[in-house]
C-alpha cells in the first residue's frame, strides 16, 4: 500500500463532489465522536461499536452506488449508514431507543436499518452478512435490476465460514456483488496476522476466482476509484468484486476498550494517517478550500449534531404495546 | 368457473413436487436452492422432490455447492430483495450448519427493522430415524418451535403436503417445512424400507392450507393422542387397535408446531380428559414438553388426568434396527399409555 500520508489525487474531480466527500466523512467522524461522549456520560443505552479513522471506507464505496444500490453492514455499521444516506436523526433516535429511531427502538446500534435506502438490518454475527449479501445479488441478477449489493465486513470476517461459503457462491454464480473488507488489522483484541498465513487477504480471495485487489483505505479517492470499477463491473456482468481496504481502528473495538493491544507507534503511525486530515490538506493545496472553510464545515456538522441530539432526548420510547408487535410481517 | 376434475393418488414426494411447480409458475419470484437439485440426470434433491423441475425452470432451480451456512444466508438475502426462494437440505440434521442464518437472521430481520423487511422464505427439511446412525436421523422440530419470528410446520399427508408448502410460499414469513423419510413415498433407488403409505388423493385445483392449524384425524371421547409426521401415523394405528378393545381415541395430527394450535388439542383434552403426546425425538425438551406444559397451563383441573408423554429415550438415535426400532415410538407404547390412563 502507499505511504502513509501519500498524497491523495483529486485533480480529476470538481471541487463540490470532493467537498461532498469530506463533509460526509467529517459527518461520520463527529457522529462517532459524539455518540461516545453520550455514552460514556450514560445518556444513551447499550453498547457501540466505532469507525473513527474507517471513514473513507464508507463513503467512498457508497460513493461510488446508486441509491437503488444496497449494503450489507456490521455491528460497526454507523459509517456505512450515514454513507449510504441514512439521517443522523433516525439514527441518534434509534441509539436512544426511540420509537421514531430507524428501526422503532428494537434495532440498535447495531441492527442500522433503512430499506428505503439500500440498507438491510446490520448483522451483527461476524461475516453473517456476506451469504445475505451474495443472496442478494442473486435476487438482482435474476430479476435483472441491474442493482448492485456491496458487502461490508472486517479482517475478523474472513477466517468465518460464512465468509468462504458466501464468497464461493457468489463467485461461481457471477452475482453483482462487491465485497469489502475494511481491514482495520484487529478483530477485536487479535491483529490479522495472527489469523491468517497468507500475505494479504486480497490474495486469498484470487482462491475464489475473483480478482481481489488491496487499496489504501484512508485514501477516500483510490476507495471511491477502485469501488467504482468494482461496481461498473458487477453491473456489466463481471462480478463478483472484492476490495480489500487498508485502514486502522483508532477507536476501541467496543465501548470501553482501551486498545492497549495495539503497539503506541503503530498508533502514532495511524493517527497521522487521518483519511479526513488527508482529504482536506489536498482540497487546501489545490485551491478548492481554506482552512477556515472547512472548519466551518465542522462546525456546521457539530451544531447540527447537539441540535439532533436534544431532538432524540425527546422522543417517545415505545410503549409496552409494542413489545410483541413486528415478530411476524 | 373452475372445472372439478378427478382426484388423483399421489404421494408426499410428489404433491411437494406439484406444488413446487405450480408456484413457480404462478409467481416468477418463487426459485429452488439445494443441494442436488438441478443435475440432470440427478436425484432431484435427496428423496425426489425436486426431480426433473430443472427441466422445466432451468433458470430457477438453482444447484448449491455443499454450503448449508451459505445458502441458507443466501436464501435470506434474496428473500429481503422480493424473491421467494424454497430452500431445502437434504438432511434435517444439516440444519444445525444453517443456524445461524435461520436463526439470526432470517427470523429476526423482520422484528429488529422494527416491521420494515420481510423475509418470505421457505425452508424445508426431511428428519426421522431410519437406518442411518445418528448424523441423518435426528428430529429437529424441538430446536426451532422457540424461535420467534419463524413458522414451524409438520406434513404428515401427501393432501397436506400441497396445501402447506404453496401456503408457506406465499407466506411472507420465513416457514419451515418439517417432512418424514418415511412418508414420502420416494421411489426407485430414493425409496425407504419401512415406508409408511401417506399418500393422499387430492385435487387438481389450487388449494391452501392455514399454517396454524392442527387437524383431527380421528373422533373420540376416551382419550387424545397428539402426534405429528411419523407419529401421527403411529396414533391412527393405535387409536384402531384401541378401538377393538372399546377405547376411542381422538387422534390429532399437530401439524403446526409453532404455534402450537392449542384452541384444537386444548378443546379435545377438555372432552376427553385424557393426553397422550407421541414424539419421535428425545423426550427431555422436546415439543411433547411445550404442548404438555401449554395444555396443563390452560386447562389447569379441567383435565382429569395427568399428561403422558411417549417420546424416544434420552440419547442419540441409534444404528442397529433392534436399537432404532426402541427409539421410535411403536404402536404397543402408545396404546399402554393410554389404556393406562383410561384404566388408572
Amino acid at each position: 500500500m502507499n505511504s502513509p500520508q501519500a498524497k491523495i489525487d483529486i485533480d480529476s474531480y470538481e471541487a463540490g463532489f470532493l467537498l461532498g466527500l469530506y463533509e460526509c466523512m467529517v459527518q461520520i467522524r463527529e457522529f462517532e465522536e459524539g455518540v461516545k461522549f453520550l455514552f460514556l456520560e450514560g445518556t444513551m443505552p447499550g453498547t457501540i461499536h466505532q469507525c473513527q479513522g474507517q471513514e473513507a471506507c464508507a463513503v467512498g464505496v457508497c460513493t461510488a452506488l446508486e441509491p437503488t444500490d444496497w449494503i450489507t453492514s456490521t455491528f460497526r455499521g454507523h459509517g456505512h449508514a450515514l454513507a449510504k444516506g441514512l439521517s443522523v436523526d433516525e439514527m441518534l433516535f434509534e441509539l436512544f431507543g426511540a420509537a421514531t429511531g430507524c428501526a422503532g427502538g428494537k434495532g440498535g446500534s447495531m441492527h442500522m436499518v433503512n430499506m428505503d435506502k439500500g440498507m438491510i438490518p446490520s448483522i451483527a454475527i461476524v461475516a453473517g452478512g456476506v451469504p445475505v449479501a451474495a443472496g442478494m445479488a442473486l435476487a438482482f441478477k435474476m430479476q435483472q435490476t441491474g442493482q448492485v449489493a456491496a458487502c461490508f465486513f472486517g479482517d475478523g470476517a474472513i477466517a468465518e465460514g460464512a465468509f468462504h461459503e458466501g464468497v464461493n457462491m457468489a463467485a461461481i454464480w457471477d452475482v453483482p456483488v462487491v465485497f469489502i473488507c475494511e481491514n482495520n488489522q484487529y478483530g477485536a483484541s487479535t491483529h490479522v496476522s495472527k489469523v491468517m498465513r497468507a500475505a494479504t487477504i486480497a490474495e486469498r480471495l484470487s482462491s475464489y476466482g475473483i480478482d481481489g485487489r488491496r487499496i489504501d483505505g484512508n485514501d477516500v479517492i483510490a476507495v471511491y476509484e477502485a469501488a467504482r470499477r468494482a461496481v461498473d463491473d458487477c453491473r456489466a456482468g463481471r462480478g463478483p468484486a472484492f476490495l480489500e481496504l487498508m485502514t486502522y481502528r483508532r477507536t476501541g473495538h467496543s465501548r470501553r476498550d482501551a486498545c492497549h493491544y495495539q503497539p503506541k507507534p503503530e498508533r502514532e503511525q495511524w493517527l497521522e494517517n487521518d483519511p479526513i486530515v488527508r482529504l482536506g490538506q489536498a482540497l487546501i493545496e489545490a485551491g478548492h478550500a481554506t482552512t477556515e472553510e472547512l472548519d466551518a464545515v465542522r462546525k456546521h456538522i457539530l451544531t447540527s449534531f447537539d441540535d439532533a441530539v436534544e431532538r432524540a432526548k425527546a422522543q417517545p420510547q415505545p410503549t409496552l404495546a409494542d413489545l410483541t408487535t413486528h415478530v411476524l410481517a | 368457473m373452475t372445472t372439478t376434475t378427478t382426484p388423483k393418488k399421489v404421494t408426499i414426494a410428489e404433491a411437494l413436487r406439484g406444488a413446487i411447480a405450480e408456484e413457480m409458475e404462478r409467481d416468477p419470484r418463487v426459485f429452488c436452492l439445494g443441494e442436488d437439485i438441478a443435475v440432470p440426470g440427478g436425484w432431484g434433491g435427496a428423496f425426489t422432490v425436486t426431480l426433473g423441475l430443472e427441466e422445466r425452470f432451468p433458470d430457477r432451480m438453482i444447484n448449491t455447492p455443499i454450503a448449508e451456512l451459505g445458502f441458507f444466508g443466501v436464501g435470506v438475502g434474496a428473500a429481503l430483495m422480493g424473491m421467494r426462494p424454497i430452500v431445502d437440505v437434504q438432511y434435517g440434521d444439516f440444519l444445525f450448519l444453517a443456524m445461524d442464518q435461520i436463526v439470526n437472521n432470517a427470523a429476526k430481520m423482520c422484528y429488529m427493522s422494527g416491521g420494515q423487511c420481510k423475509v418470505p422464505l421457505v425452508m424445508r427439511a426431511p428428519v426421522g430415524a431410519t437406518g442411518r446412525g445418528s448424523q441423518h436421523a435426528q428430529n429437529l422440530e424441538r430446536y426451532f418451535i422457540g424461535v420467534p419470528g419463524l413458522k414451524v410446520v409438520a406434513v404428515s399427508t401427501a393432501y397436506d403436503a400441497r396445501g402447506i408448502l404453496k401456503a408457506a410460499v406465499r407466506d411472507d414469513n420465513p416457514v419451515l417445512i418439517f417432512e418424514h423419510k418415511l412418508l414420502y413415498g420416494s421411489k426407485g433407488a430414493r425409496a425407504e424400507s419401512g415406508a409408511i403409505d401417506a399418500s393422499s388423493e387430492i385435487p387438481e385445483e389450487d388449494y391452501v392450507l392455514p399454517l396454524d392449524q392442527a387437524a383431527i384425524r380421528r373422533h373420540g371421547d376416551d382419550v387424545t393422542i397428539v402426534g405429528w409426521l411419523l407419529t401421527a401415523h403411529l396414533a391412527q394405528q393405535a387409536a384402531d387397535r384401541l378401538a377393538v378393545d372399546g377405547v376411542q381415541a381422538e387422534v390429532i395430527d399437530a401439524r403446526s408446531l409453532s404455534p402450537i394450535d392449542f384452541a384444537t388439542i386444548c378443546a379435545s383434552v377438555e372432552k376427553t380428559g385424557r393426553l397422550v403426546i407421541v414424539e419421535e425425538g428425545p423426550k427431555t425438551g422436546g415439543v411433547g414438553a411445550e404442548i404438555a406444559a401449554g395444555v396443563t397451563e390452560r386447562l389447569g383441573d379441567r383435565a382429569r388426568a395427568s399428561i403422558r408423554r411417549v417420546a424416544s429415550a434420552d440419547i442419540p438415535v441409534p444404528f442397529t434396527p433392534v436399537l432404532e426400532n426402541a427409539y421410535v415410538p411403536d404402536v404397543p407404547r402408545i396404546m399402554a399409555a393410554a389404556l393406562d390412563m383410561v384404566k388408572g
